[in-house]
């Protein structure tokens, strides 16, 4: 379960953060924004295929001692960011992967929809349900 | 909640009870109003508080209890509630609490201090929807029943344009959602004198009609003319708007539900944006019309994640059905829903067909009630749902992606649906169309060919069973039920409207094909098929959509091809437009539809029968007419044979002087 999920254009600006604890919020942000470095890192260190056959998941960014992020970018250049709990060790790799595709699939609905233009930030109920299920059942 | 259990217990009285369109739609919204749960039964204290709202003496409130048999049950079931209400009714004019007594044509019950409406409001609706809207308006609109919603109104007021025809959509919408409004309402009403909320509500509704930005001149004409008369009546009693609002019955489950004449809004107005019933909007295009409604570009962005179900970035025609009553729903005030309501459902609502509803649903397609009221409402329900679901269904059966049966219930729908959209467009339609749905509409509860199946039966006394391949394939079913209602009552494709300009040439040529077709089917149903595709051909005036032409075109071709005699149909009208090619098959399905097997269920003998000699004597006159044309164009052929051996002559005579002339020319 994330903590923390955001989603960043491919100019690296937010389309959409939400955040468990909402009282760290500002530290959340903080995360995900450092975390667009090593995203980008990431992405330039695997140019040889041109993105052919990219790995659209970057797997573990970097871990805290609190928390883990995790990193995954769409060919359009926008990246979902994951950052989750580090005590919960219970999220395999794999799990992590499916939320990644979920958010995936959930964001082309959104870019599906004529009513949103791209580059706006996400206002979609659905998104949203998603990524509520994704969040940390924290109370 | 079926019908037959409504019948049912009426039954136990010795009375059966026939609800008529406003009641229906009454008495679902204050269906939908009691209910507690989704058993089906109310919830007694609900019904409690709208017995006491009618202002009956507690002794007749008893006795309708005792009689609708929830004294017996314990609890309120849709029949028993139905019941009730026309017992309510009864006593509220007069008439003695009694069984008996519901089997007159009452008026709607009235209650006090609930969103329900008499009858008069309702039948008025369109009209007076809108002038009461207009009323309401100028009324005290600081009332609100629920302040969020009316100032949403209020704001809503402003943009209509489509809603604008829709007035008896709108009152339903205007009746306060389930559970939130109604409880709101409710004590409202009861504290403010009910007619204020009302009228205020009404008023949002109404202005909506009012302004009309970019109405239709039809619907705009239309609204303003209702305002003017609902000025005058809302002016009546307050009851009135109550009625409005309650009348249409839409409390959370109909206002989610899409009325015939939204249907039929909703068909034209795909039509302007698509003229082929069975393709795509872009997303583009719709959401430049969506957004002339002018509702917040967030508010549409999650109507749009609500209706495209295919999440394909573009609406099919159910899709964009649910879109449109959304968009509608959001302008009356409903709040929009979290997820797609069940009967907005493409899928559900196709599902559904085969659950025989209870008639609470709104308009049935066709106020069928001659024979077998029981079928009728069940099937009117259906229809309305499966309508649609219909417009799903083409779509599906063009993409293959539904299910049989489904699909076939569909289909059928879908006919009856095209049918009656295309009904007001084309009022030169042959009266036929009305017994022709009805037929359909009865089986259709049954099973999704129960109109194939009927229509099957009325054909194969006067014609040789069709082939069979034409109903098997999903296509050909659709086909079939559209063709089956176009062909079968004789009516000219008013459908399909066969492109103008073409209609005159290639009738000649056609002609000639059909003739030739003709001789050698004089005795296949084809032929008859034929001479109805030319008649229609002939007939068919204006230039109507094309687009089930175009759609059908294919299917038709295909299906022509699936049995000789339409390949030799297809063959002949390949050079002649789509339309005749359309007719051509929807006339040789008529035909064909006797042998596809169906499902066995009652089917009103006489509407067969009726078809049947309908059939007979349309097909004699497309014999005689054929037969005419044959003996004109064999006149023209020997004619043009002559001219051709002159021209012949002609030719030899002149090569002969030219062979003469060459030697000397060298030279």
């Amino acid at each position: 379960m994330a903590v923390c999920i955001a989603v960043i254009a491919k100019e690296n600006y937010p389309l959409y953060i939400r955040s468990v604890p909402t009282q760290n919020e500002l530290k959340f942000h903080y995360t995900v924004h450092t975390s667009l470095d090593v995203v980008e890192e990431k992405i330039s260190a695997v140019g040889k295929s041109l993105g052919d056959q990219r790995e659209l998941y970057l797997g573990l960014l970097y871990p805290t001692e609190d928390y883990k992020v995790y990193g995954y970018v769409t060919n359009s250049k926008v990246k979902f960011v994951i950052v989750v709990d580090s005590s919960n060790t219970s999220l395999r790799d794999n799990e992590i992967r499916s939320m990644f595709r979920k958010l995936h699939n959930s964001f082309t609905d959104v870019m599906c929809n004529p009513f949103h233009n791209p580059g706006d930030t996400i206002q979609s109920k659905a998104f949203d349900g998603i990524v509520s299920g994704m969040m940390v059942q924290t109370g | 909640m079926d019908p037959e259990s409504v019948v049912a217990s009426a039954g136990a009285g010795g009375s059966f009870i026939s609800l008529n369109e406003p009641e229906q739609r009454y008495y679902s919204g204050l269906h939908s109003l009691c209910q507690a749960d989704a058993s089906g039964t109310l919830s007694s204290s609900k019904v409690a508080e709208l017995f006491k709202a009618s202002q009956l003496p507690p002794e007749s409130l008893h006795k309708v209890t005792e009689l609708c048999g929830a004294k017996r049950l314990g609890y309120f079931g849709t029949p028993q509630f139905f019941v009730a209400l026309k017992l309510l009714a009864a006593a509220q004019s007069g008439l003695p609490v009694h069984l008996e007594s519901v089997t007159a044509n009452l008026p709607l019950p009235r209650f006090v201090g609930l969103k329900n409406e008499p009858e008069m409001r309702y039948s008025a609706v369109p009209p007076s929807i809108d002038g009461q809207g207009a009323q309401c308006v100028s009324a005290p609109g600081s009332v609100c029943r629920t302040p969020a919603d009316r100032s949403t109104f209020r704001h809503l007021e402003a943009k209509v344009e489509k809603k604008e025809p829709w007035s008896p959509p709108r009152s339903p919408s205007s009746s306060p959602p389930r559970s939130p409004l109604i409880y709101r309402g409710y004590p409202y009403t009861k504290k403010r004198n009910g007619a204020d909320s009302q009228i205020a509500y009404e008023s949002k509704h109404s202005s909506r009609p009012i302004v009309l930005l970019e109405q239709h001149s039809s619907p705009s004409n239309h609204g303003t003319r209702a305002n003017a008369d609902h000025l005058a009546m809302a002016r009546a009693s307050s009851s009135e708007r109550l009625d409005q609002q309650g009348a249409v019955d839409y409390s959370d489950d109909d206002p989610w539900r899409i009325t015939e004449e939204q249907l039929e809004y909703y068909t034209n107005q795909f039509k302007t944006l698509q003229p082929d019933l069975g393709a795509l909007i872009l997303g583009t295009i719709a959401k430049n019309f969506f957004t002339k409604s002018k509702l917040p570009i967030p508010e549409l962005s999650h109507i749009w994640e609500l209706s495209d179900v295919d999440r394909d970035g573009a609406l099919t025609f159910p899709e964009f059905c649910t879109a449109f009553h959304l968009i509608v729903a959001r302008k009356n005030g409903y709040p929009l829903p979290e997820s797609l309501p069940p009967t907005l459902r493409p899928g559900v609502m196709q599902q559904e067909e085969d659950i025989p509803d209870t008639p609470e649903s709104a308009e049935p397609l066709i106020v069928f009630e001659d024979a077998e009221p029981r079928p009728s409402q069940m099937d009117r329900s259906i229809i309305e749902r499966l309508q649609p679901s219909l417009a799903t269904t083409k779509q599906d059966l063009k993409e293959e992606s539904c299910k049989q049966g489904v699909k076939r219930m569909t289909t059928s729908q879908e006919k009856r649906t095209l049918q009656f959209g295309g009904f007001p467009d084309r009022p030169e339609a042959p009266q036929d169309l009305d017994p022709h749905m009805r037929t359909k509409t009865r089986p259709r509860s049954h099973s999704s060919t129960s109109f194939e199946d009927t229509m099957k039966k009325a054909e194969e006394p006067p014609t040789p069973p069709p082939r069979p391949q034409k109903t098997h394939s999903r296509a050909s079913s659709l086909d079939l039920n559209k063709l089956f209602q176009q062909g079968a009552p004789g009516i000219k494709s008013g459908w399909f409207p066969p492109p103008p300009a073409l209609p005159p040439r290639p009738l000649t040529s056609q002609v000639s094909h059909f003739v030739n077709v003709s001789e050698k089917t004089v005795q296949q149903p084809n032929f008859a098929d034929f001479s109805r595709f030319r008649e229609e051909e002939e007939s068919s005036v204006k230039p109507e959509e094309q687009g089930p032409c175009s759609r059908f075109g294919p299917s038709t071709e295909d299906l022509a091809n699936a049995s000789k005699q339409d390949g030799i149909g297809v063959c002949h009208s390949q050079p002649p437009q789509k339309p005749l090619r359309r007719k051509y098959h929807p006339e040789s399905q008529n035909l064909e539809t006797g042998p596809p097997p169906a499902m066995p269920f009652p089917t009103p003998t006489k509407s067969a029968q009726k078809l049947l000699s309908k059939q007979k004597r349309e097909i004699q006159m497309a014999i005689r007419k054929n037969k005419e044309t044959n003996a004109v164009l064999t006149r023209l052929n020997s004619e043009l044979q002559q001219q051709l051996k002159v021209v012949h002559q002609e030719r030899v005579t002149l090569e002969s002087q030219l062979e003469l002339l060459r030697p000397l020319a060298p030279t």
